[in-house]
């Protein structure tokens, strides 16, 4: 079995309302000089073996209209 | 008319919707999530709600759920699929309809009365709403900012796909194009954010909705 680790994110030019809101967030905390936060998940898994992930990230785990993915081979 | 009225765990607008669709001259019964079996069926309605507890992305796992298959060629046959809220999203991730809805752009959830424009699309469902027509219903969403990429955006307007805009000044969540609600190229399948099933009884204030449910009825049968 391999372990994959599949991350998902929202499009670079989408307005991602999650990242904006934890960004607008952080100088209450006293965070400054952080922008252009994403907020995304991460998808962990094991398989036989990584043939089919394409398929699985592009009918499942992500939309691509509005997300991008990466998948990790850990 | 018999309707069908998917349900999904999570769905929590189907009552509302069938009960829209009885006041509308209509027969209802309830759809579970792995039935298959729709003969009988005019015409179906994908209700609001969380389907699935929204896990993973709104509508997604819905989209290949039993019964959706069965609504895939159903409205392939040309039968009338009307998605509300979360049968929206459901019917977009389906791939039945075009775009994608996204978190608000102010991320709250919203929920108060407004108003949609009617726009050319050509659709069973707008039988009895020309082009232009205002009609005063619910907003109720979280996950309702109308996304496609330009060329499929440009695609929608060009076949006059929309439905429904928000009315000047009212776009509630960032929707590009100020669009509520879009239709399939064939314009059976119609799907919107805002509520037509909370607007059919005078005492919440409209009965706007019901001119959406009693469309097709004008049309066929």
């Amino acid at each position: 079995m391999i372990t994959a680790r599949i991350l998902i994110r929202p499009k670079e030019g989408i307005l991602d309302a999650q990242g904006k809101t934890v960004e607008y967030a952080l100088p209450g905390l006293g965070f400054t000089g952080i922008e252009h936060v994403r907020v995304g998940r991460i998808v962990e898994l094991k398989a036989e073996n990584a043939d089919r992930l394409d398929e699985l990230c592009e009918k499942l785990l992500a939309n691509p209209l509005i997300e991008d993915y990466e998948i990790e081979i850990v | 008319m018999i309707w069908g009225v998917l349900q999904f765990p999570g769905s929590c607008d189907e009552r509302d919707a069938q009960h829209a669709l009885e006041l509308a001259g209509g027969e209802t019964r309830l759809v579970w999530h792995e039935e298959t079996d729709l003969s009988g069926i005019d015409g179906i309605v994908v209700p609001g709600g969380f389907s699935y507890g929204d896990y993973l992305r709104v509508g997604a796992i819905a989209s290949f759920a039993p019964a959706m298959n069965a609504v895939a060629d159903f409205a392939a046959a040309g039968g009338p699929v009307l998605g509300i809220c979360n049968g929206f999203q459901v019917l977009c991730e389906a791939g039945l309809l075009p775009g994608a809805l996204l978190t608000n752009e102010g991320t709250r959830f919203i929920c108060r009365q407004g108003d949609l424009i009617t726009g050319d699309a050509e659709s069973p469902w707008l039988s009895e709403l020309a082009p232009g027509t205002s009609i005063s219903i619910p907003f109720k969403h979280q996950t309702g900012r109308y996304f496609a990429p330009p060329e499929m955006l440009d695609a929608v307007e060009s076949n006059n796909q929309v439905a429904f805009r928000y009315a000047p000044g009212q776009n509630p969540n960032g929707s590009l194009n100020d669009i509520a609600g879009v239709t399939n190229e064939a314009g059976n399948v119609l799907g919107l954010m805002p509520h037509p099933e909370h607007a059919v009884e005078a005492f919440t204030g409209s009965t706007d909705g019901l001119r959406l449910f009693r469309g097709p009825a004008g049309v066929a049968v």
